[in-house]
């Protein structure tokens, strides 16, 4: 950790205005967005592209390295989540499971 | 609550991981700046990222001012902190019937609020819960782990076509390939790629539907 409190306030503070002004600003100024159809087409890509970019690398490179192998209990519990979300639509079982899953891989499996 | 325990692994004091539950109030924002924090991401990038994290919701914001029309600014300025997905997806149904329907509310507004608040409520509430939690949670249970089993959770739903699974996979390879560029900035590089690709494909689709 190399931020001290008041630059993590400063960040969560930043975080917060970023966040109301998009929230607020559409009401104020209405009509501008609705003109940008392009937009709306990528916004809808949005969440896709960016929680995938958050999830590969921490199921792909523990420790840095990149690892496809199937003694990998990160990436093999992902995709057991993943097919859990897919087949019920159930996020919390899809996290327990995924969790339950990671813990007795890295207990069976060698290192 | 995961939130509240993923604030606490990634660093972040008790005090400002309950605080950015009500400054931010956001969900997927949180838990991706709380990774962020975690990851020692500078400032600048950690906003910038959840700048384009809650993009969405200038949609959501857009969709129901009509309906908040004729209202005062500070209503308006109320409402806009409430805005989340959850408020969203219960709120506009709602205006979409009552507009449908002959006996129209005149108080549409404080359903938005009672949604808002309840919501507000409940958030700030698991997140205590996840602080105190998290404090008394020995390291070697890997609770790093249930963000991105979170994301998991989250990114499924969303990949109902073969656009958004393209912009999806292309975003990850994007982001393992460019993990090492610093400041995290693989991940903005990341997120526009996916996006990219994913207006790509869908044009590409609506191309050769008009062919046919």
């Amino acid at each position: 950790m190399s931020n001290t409190p008041v630059a993590l306030g400063l960040i969560i503070l930043g975080m917060g205005v970023v966040t109301y002004a998009i929230r607020l600003s559409p009401m104020i100024f209405l009509g501008r967005v609705e003109g940008w159809p392009l937009m709306r087409r990528a916004l809808r890509f949005v969440p896709p592209a960016v929680l995938s970019a958050l999830i590969f690398p921490e199921l792909l490179l523990p420790g840095g390295t990149l690892d496809l192998s199937l003694g990998n209990p990160r990436l093999l519990a992902g995709a057991l989540a993943a097919l859990i979300a897919w087949r019920t639509k159930n996020a919390l079982l899809a996290i327990a499971v995924g969790m339950m899953a990671l813990w007795i891989l890295q207990a069976v499996l060698p290192r | 609550m995961i939130y509240g325990v993923l604030a606490l692994s990634a660093g972040l004091p008790a005090a400002l991981a309950f605080a950015m539950s009500s400054v931010v109030f956001a969900g997927s924002a949180q838990f991706v700046g709380a990774q962020l924090i975690g990851a020692g991401a500078p400032g600048i990038v950690i906003v910038f990222t959840v700048c384009i994290v809650n993009l969405r919701h200038i949609l959501y914001s857009a969709s129901v001012a009509p309906y908040l029309n004729h209202l005062g600014r500070r209503w308006r300025c109320l409402l806009a902190y409430l805005l989340t997905d959850e408020v969203y997806a219960v709120t506009i149904t709602r205006f979409v019937h009552e507009t449908a329907s002959p006996s129209r509310s005149p108080f549409l507004q404080w359903y938005f609020l009672g949604a808002g608040l309840a919501q507000w409520s409940a958030w700030q509430a698991s997140t205590a819960v996840g602080i105190a939690l998290g404090t008394q949670i020995p390291p070697g249970w890997a609770l790093d782990f249930t963000v991105a089993l979170t994301f998991i959770a989250l990114v499924v739903p969303t990949l109902t076509d073969r656009p958004s699974m393209a912009a999806a996979l292309s975003a990850g390879v994007v982001a393992v390939l460019a993990a090492a560029w610093p400041y995290r900035l693989g991940l903005v590089a990341a997120a526009i790629g996916g996006i990219l690709v994913g207006l790509a494909v869908e044009t590409q689709q609506t191309a050769a539907r008009h062919r046919r």
